[in-house]
């Protein structure tokens, strides 16, 4: 059963985060999140509830800055709450070492720093970095290896990091969240620089990875209508709080997208998902002069 | 099956880059063992480079000689003149490239070096109090008193920034910054005590400054050869970490690193495999920031290697650079080092960027 809900409940406090456990519970109690500085009274975050019960795909929408990171960040206690809990399965990741929280909860972020490039395979082997052991390192690479090929970058196996496009980059670093085979994978905007094939093979792959690996999968996104097409809920941000969340349809709504994006949008079903159709609003006519404006193929020779 | 074939073919070729990276390795190691054989060869005319291996194998193997045989002259004067610098150099190569390439992964930038929070300046201040106004910790004079100067010196900076980011989280940029500061600090401080010095004091001081291995006696040797090996050892457990830490801070510990606790903790280790070294050469540069880069030039960006390799080239490059100071004598080895490192340095930087290499 995959829900999600705004009301949270108390369990009981369970001493090893997730271990075998089929199920998957994230229980979100009262989160705020202030940056220190010049507006440290002002919360990105203030007092966000919610739970996420099964594996999933999960989808967080919401303008820029608005704080989707931000969001991702404090599950995976990449910052540090300044107010409410995390709860995994009953277990207050605050508790939880960063060690063995690793073993649990991959992160896909957006960038990546590459002042000293290792190679593709040496990336993705990163990933395993929370499981391996002395003498594991065949079976990781072998993981890599299966990972690289999922992903369909075998070909750039023995690649510099450095020298990869930015949607070659994304790839790989999806291959290293994917390599540390955790339970609950976070993305940041995984496919925002992948062309329209990746942007759909990826997306579908990560909830069929959801299923398959029973690992719930946390996307932020910018992309509307690959959200709708594929998750199984969304959850929209605004204004430092959940301005909307459940199925994709009681969320992509015309009334949602102008009210959070500031934008007018139709929204059409396809396939039983919505689809949305921006508006621009601004209805000045540059269309004046169309044989002014050439780009065209010149022979040579 | 076939993926599986496939997938140890991508095992296979994985372990067959690490054999050529090993090959830098050796050729380095061969390479020190070479200037160690001119090294004693000029320490005492009459032998050849053969007969000096086997000179010194045997001393390390306990066999006496006949005094006063030619053997037993050659055996004295190596061991007695050149042999101190050639372990020194040795040591003091490694440890530097060592506590280089850590602190360039530790800092994430390309541009750290081992003096990168100050130690240097502070070293220098410690020296350089004890060189121009006797006071020392020890209230000893001469050399050991200076010595202990220099050790104190150099781990004040670096206290200063591993209090300071104990109290509150620095990003490695500031962390860079806060030791600047506390050089510029120092520094000035130093400049002032030249200033006011004879310039008898001002030479001994700019040596101590650039570094040289001239004043390496036998008794410096064992805590430069026991800092080395336990700190070594211990950046050699790391350089996993050290690799997941080059991915960056939040991308650190989302696999599993607590990357405050290690950074100090690694900070410490630095400082004292440093401080150990310095306060018995001087302050040798270049090295600590070129050796990792060659390395990387070389073999890749992968600490496993980078550090180990960065080991064996740093001796080998303080190795001849000092060989070739005593050679030319009279000009200290920092010296030496820098006008023939950085145009090789140089050459190389072009010659990766045209495309030959691939790291940068
Ligand atoms: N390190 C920081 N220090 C101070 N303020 C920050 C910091 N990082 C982000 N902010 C602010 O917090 C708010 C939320 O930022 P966040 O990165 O979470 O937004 P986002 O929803 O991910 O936006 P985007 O869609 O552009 O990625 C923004 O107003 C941003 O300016
Ligand atoms: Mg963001």
């Amino acid at each position: 059963m995959r829900s999600i809900s705004i009301r949270s409940k108390e369990s009981e406090q369970s001493a090893i985060l997730l271990g075998d456990d089929p199920e998957i519970n994230v229980d979100i109690d009262g989160l705020s999140f202030s940056y220190k500085g010049a507006d440290s009274d002002k919360n990105v975050l203030s007092d966000i509830s919610l739970n996420i019960h099964g594996a999933q795909l999960v989808s967080i929408l919401g303008p820029n800055g608005v704080g989707k990171s931000t969001f991702i960040h404090c599950l995976n206690k990449i910052l540090d709450p300044t107010g409410g809990c995390v709860r995994i399965n009953g277990t207050n990741v605050q508790d939880v070492s960063i060690k063995d929280l690793a073993k649990v909860m991959g992160y896909v972020p957006y960038t990546s720093t590459d002042n000293f490039p290792l190679s593709v395979t040496d990336t993705v082997l990163m990933g395993r970095h929370p499981h391996s052991k002395w003498g594991s390192l065949d079976d990781d690479l072998r993981i890599v290896h299966e990972m690289l090929q999922l992903i369909g970058i075998e070909d750039l196996a023995e690649r510099n990091f450095n020298e990869l496009s930015a949607g070659q980059h994304q790839k790989v670093m999806l291959a290293r969240g994917l390599a540390q085979e955790p339970r609950i994978l976070f993305l940041d905007e995984p496919t925002s620089n992948l062309d329209v094939r990746f942007q759909l093979e990826i997306t579908r792959m990560l909830k069929r990875l959801s299923r398959q690996k029973n690992m719930l999968v946390i996307m932020i996104s910018h992309d509307i209508n690959i959200a709708a097409k594929y998750s199984d809920n969304i959850i929209m941000l605004h204004g430092g709080g959940i301005y909307a969340l459940g199925k994709p349809q009681d969320v992509i709504t015309p009334d949602n997208i102008r009210h959070v994006y500031e934008v007018g949008a139709d929204v059409i079903m396809d396939r039983g998902r919505p689809h949305l159709i921006l508006i621009d609003d601004d209805d000045t006519d540059y269309d004046d002069d169309h044989e002014y404006y050439v780009v065209e193929k010149v022979a040579v020779g | 099956m076939s993926e599986n074939l496939h997938s140890d073919s991508l095992v296979e070729r994985y372990h067959h880059l690490t054999m050529r990276k090993l090959l830098v390795l050796v050729v380095s190691v061969i390479g020190v063992i070479i200037v160690v054989g001119l090294f004693s060869v000029s320490a005492y005319d009459n032998i050849s480079l053969m007969e000096a291996y086997r000179i010194i194998w045997d001393h390390i193997m306990g066999v006496e000689y006949e005094p006063r045989t030619t053997e037993w002259w050659a055996d004295r004067f190596i061991w007695n003149t050149v042999m101190p610098r050639i372990v020194a150099a040795i040591v003091a190569g490694a440890s530097l490239a060592a506590a280089g390439a850590l602190m360039q992964a530790l800092m994430n930038n390309p541009l750290a070096d081992p003096y990168s929070t100050g130690i240097s300046s502070g070293a220098c201040f410690g020296a350089i109090v004890a060189l121009v106004l006797g006071l020392t910790i020890t209230s000893t004079s001469g050399q050991s008193g200076m010595i202990v100067n220099a050790f104190v010196g150099a781990m004040i900076p670096v206290g200063v920034v591993i209090l300071i980011s104990k109290r509150m989280p620095l990003s490695p940029a500031a962390l860079i910054l806060v030791g600047t500061a506390l050089s510029y600090f120092f520094s000035s401080m130093v400049t002032y005590l030249l200033v006011i010095t004879d310039a008898d004091t001002l030479q001994n001081a700019y040596i101590w400054q650039v570094g040289t291995l001239d004043t390496i006696v036998w008794s410096s040797i064992p805590m430069m050869v026991v800092v080395t090996a336990v700190g070594s050892a211990f950046v050699m457990l790391l350089t996993r970490q050290l690799n997941v830490l080059s991915l960056g801070d939040a991308n650190a510990k989302t696999l599993g690193l607590d990357v405050e606790k290690f950074r100090v903790v690694c900070l410490i280790v630095m400082a004292i495999m440093t401080a150990s070294i310095v306060c018995f050469t001087g302050t040798i540069g270049f090295l600590g920031l070129v050796a990792p880069h060659l390395v990387r030039i070389l073999v890749g960006s992968d600490n496993k290697f980078v550090v180990p390799i960065s080991m064996a080239v740093g001796s080998f490059i303080l190795v001849l650079a000092d060989y070739i100071a005593m050679t030319i004598s009279d000009v200290p080895v920092g010296v030496v080092m820098s006008i023939i490192g950085s145009p090789i340095f140089f050459l190389l930087i072009l010659w990766q960027k045209k495309g030959y290499g691939t790291v940068y």
